[in-house]
C-alpha cells in the first residue's frame, strides 16, 4: 500500500519539532530577545503562501477577492521580514566583549 | 517555470538555513552570521516561490509593489524602534504572523483551484481540517498579540481583567470552536469559515485580557510559540517543506521559552494562563504592612558606600527599562571601574517584560556580555560583593521566597540580594512589587532605600563618586 504523502509532511514536522527543541535549548539566555524577533522574522516565510494566494487571479482580473487577501497577506509577511531581520541584526550588533587592555 | 520537485529541494535548504539561524544564536560571536543565513533562507524559498509559479505577468508586478510597500514600513520600524519598546515591537510582528496566516487560509479558502487543494465547496477534507486549525490558530496569535501589544505599550491597564465565569466562558467557546471545524469539514459551508474566524479571534482577546503586566514574557513566549503552529499549519495546506520545517521550530522554541519564563517564576503554564495573579493577595497585604523602620539614603551616601567597595553586583529590573536608565547606569559602571572596583550584572530570567529584555538594554549601553551573568551563575558571588545595587527590580530580589511558604511567591528562584554587605535599593516608593507583597529587604539592617527615578539616581551618584 502507499504511503499518504501526508505522512512523510507529518514526518518533517516532527522531526522539525525535535530539532527545535535541541537548537533553541542551546541559545544563550542573553540572546532571548533576539531570538523571539528572528523567529518571528523566519515564520513570516508564509509569505511563500501569500505570493502563490496573490498570483492565483488570471491577467484580465488581477484583484479578486481570493487575491486581493494574497496581497494584503504579502504585505503584512514583508514587514514581519525585513523588521524582523533588521531588527535582530541591530540588536546583536550591540553585543560586544570586554575590550581588553582597558 | 522550475518543476515542483527542484522547488521542494530548494524549500529544503532554505529550511535548513532558519535552523542554521537559530542555531547561531547559542553564542553571540556567531549569531550574526546566523541572522545572515536567517535572510538567505528567506530569499530562496520568495525566489523559488516566483520560479515555480512562472507567471511574470502584471500580477507580479503588484506582487513586487507590496513587498517594498510592507518591506519599507518594516525597515524603518527596525531603525526607529527604541530597545526599551521591544516587547511591544515583538508582540506587535506576533499579530502580524498571526493576521497573514489569516490572510492566506481565507484566500486558500477561496479559491482552492490556486493552491491544487480543490474547488470551493469541495476542498480536499485533509487540506480543509489542516487550513482551518492554521486560520484558528493565526486569528488567536493576532487578537492575543493585540491585546499583548496594547498592554505592554501602557494603552490598556496592564492589570488582569477578571469576572465571574471567565474560564467557564473560555472553555466553552474553545469547545465551540472544536465543534464548529468538525461541521466545517463535513458541510463546506463558508458561513462556518467566517464563523470560525470570529469565534477565534473573539478567545484570543479573551485568553489575554485576565494576565497581568509582570506576566508578559510568558505570554510574549506563549504567541511566539502560536505564531509558530500557525505557520506550521499553512504549511500542511501548502504542502510547503519550509513552512513546516519553520513553524515546528518557531512552535517549539516559543514553547522552550514560556517554560522557561514560568521556572523562572516557579508558576505552572496553566497558573499563569489563567491569570489574575496577585489580584486577590493584594488587599490582604496592603492592610497587614505595619510601619517598619526603612533607612533611606540619598546619592551621596550611596556613591560613599560603592567607593569603598571591592565589588559591586548590578541587578536591573524593568524599572530600569521604564526609566531607560540603562545609559546611566553604564557611566555610573565606568566611573566605579576606573576607581577599580569589581563590576558585574545578574540578570533574573523573568526580569523585564520578556526574555533576555535586560541583555538587549544592556547591550545598547555598550555594557560587554562577559560581564552580564544569569542567575545560576552569579548567585553565589553575592555573599562576597561588597554593594548590590538593585535598580527597578523588586520581586526577584524579595527572600520571603525562600523563608516564607505562605507567601505567594514562595519557591520561586529569587537573587541572593540580602546576603551582600550592603544593599543599595533604587525605587520610587516603598509600594509592593508586581505580586502585591511588600519585601522583606526593605527593612533589613544593610539595606539603604534611595527613593527616586532611576535614571536621576544613577546620574547622582555618577556626579557624587
Amino acid at each position: 500500500m502507499e504511503i499518504d504523502p501526508f505522512i512523510f509532511r507529518l514526518s518533517i514536522f516532527i522531526l522539525s519539532i525535535f530539532i527545535g527543541y535541541y537548537v533553541v535549548w542551546s541559545v544563550t539566555p542573553s540572546l532571548h530577545t533576539p531570538l523571539m524577533s528572528v523567529t518571528n522574522a523566519i515564520s513570516s516565510v508564509i509569505i511563500v503562501g501569500a505570493i502563490i494566494a496573490g498570483l492565483a487571479g488570471n491577467s484580465n482580473n488581477i484583484f479578486n477577492t481570493s487575491s486581493i487577501f494574497g496581497f494584503l497577506a504579502i504585505s503584512l509577511a514583508a514587514i514581519n521580514i525585513f523588521g524582523g531581520f533588521l531588527v535582530t541584526q541591530r540588536m546583536l550588533a550591540m553585543y560586544k566583549k570586554k575590550k581588553k587592555g582597558k | 517555470m522550475i518543476s515542483s520537485n527542484l522547488s521542494a529541494v530548494f524549500y529544503l535548504i532554505s529550511g535548513i538555513l532558519f535552523i542554521l539561524a537559530l542555531r547561531g544564536l547559542s553564542s553571540p560571536e556567531t549569531s550574526r552570521q546566523g541572522n545572515f543565513f536567517g535572510i538567505l533562507g528567506m530569499a530562496i524559498a520568495v525566489t523559488v516561490t516566483f520560479l515555480s509559479i512562472g507567471n511574470f505577468s502584471t500580477g507580479f508586478v503588484f506582487v513586487l509593489i507590496f513587498i517594498l510597500i510592507g518591506g519599507l514600513i518594516g525597515a524603518f520600524i527596525a531603525y526607529k524602534i527604541p530597545m526599551t519598546a521591544m516587547p511591544e515591537l515583538v508582540a506587535g510582528f506576533h499579530s502580524l504572523v498571526g493576521l497573514a496566516a489569516v490572510f492566506v487560509a481565507i484566500s486558500a479558502f477561496l479559491n482552492p483551484e490556486a493552491f491544487n487543494l480543490g474547488s470551493p465547496g469541495n476542498i480536499k477534507l485533509g487540506s480543509l481540517i489542516e487550513m482551518s486549525i492554521g486560520a484558528a490558530v493565526g486569528a488567536i496569535t493576532f487578537s492575543g498579540s493585540i491585546i499583548a501589544f496594547l498592554k505592554l505599550q501602557g494603552i490598556m491597564s496592564g492589570s488582569p481583567i477578571t469576572f465571574k465565569g471567565q474560564h467557564l466562558l473560555n472553555a466553552l467557546i474553545l469547545i465551540t470552536i472544536i465543534v464548529i471545524t468538525f461541521l466545517l469539514c463535513s458541510t463546506q459551508s463558508s458561513n462556518l469559515f467566517w464563523v470560525l474566524l470570529a469565534i477565534s479571534f473573539l478567545i484570543g482577546f479573551l485568553l489575554i485580557i485576565p494576565i497581568g503586566g509582570a506576566d508578559m514574557p510568558v505570554v510574549i513566549s506563549m504567541l511566539n510559540s502560536y505564531s509558530g503552529w500557525a505557520a506550521a499549519g499553512i504549511g500542511f495546506t501548502l504542502e510547503n517543506t519550509a513552512l513546516i520545517i519553520t513553524g515546528a521550530l518557531v512552535g517549539s522554541s516559543g514553547a522552550i521559552l514560556s517554560y522557561i519564563m514560568c521556572k523562572g517564576m516557579n508558576r505552572s503554564f496553566f497558573n499563569v494562563i489563567l491569570g489574575g495573579f496577585g489580584a486577590t493577595e493584594q488587599s490582604a497585604s496592603v492592610l497587614n504592612r505595619e510601619q517598619k523602620p526603612v533607612k533611606s539614603g540619598n546619592a551621596d551616601d550611596a556613591a560613599f558606600l560603592m567607593k569603598n567597595a571591592s565589588s559591586v553586583i548590578i541587578v536591573p529590573g524593568y524599572g530600569m527599562a521604564v526609566a531607560q536608565a540603562q545609559h546611566a547606569l553604564r557611566e555610573m559602571v565606568d566611573t566605579l571601574k576606573k576607581n577599580d572596583i569589581k563590576v558585574s550584572y545578574a540578570i533574573h530570567p523573568v526580569a523585564g517584560r520578556m526574555p533576555g529584555h535586560m541583555n538587549v538594554l544592556l547591550a545598547e549601553a555598550n555594557v560587554p556580555y562577559d560581564e552580564v551573568f544569569e542567575l545560576e551563575e552569579i548567585n553565589n558571588d553575592f555573599a562576597n560583593a561588597d554593594v548590590a545595587f538593585v535598580i527597578g527590580a523588586n520581586d526577584v530580589t524579595n527572600p520571603v521566597a525562600k523563608t516564607d511558604p505562605q507567601s505567594p511567591i514562595y519557591g520561586m528562584p529569587v537573587l541572593d540580594v540580602e546576603k551582600c554587605k550592603s544593599v543599595l535599593f533604587v525605587k520610587r516608593s516603598l509600594s509592593p512589587g508586581y505580586a502585591g507583597i511588600d519585601n522583606d529587604l526593605f527593612y533589613k539592617e544593610n539595606t539603604l532605600m534611595l527613593f527616586a527615578d532611576a535614571k536621576k539616581m544613577t546620574e547622582d551618584i555618577t556626579k557624587n563618586l
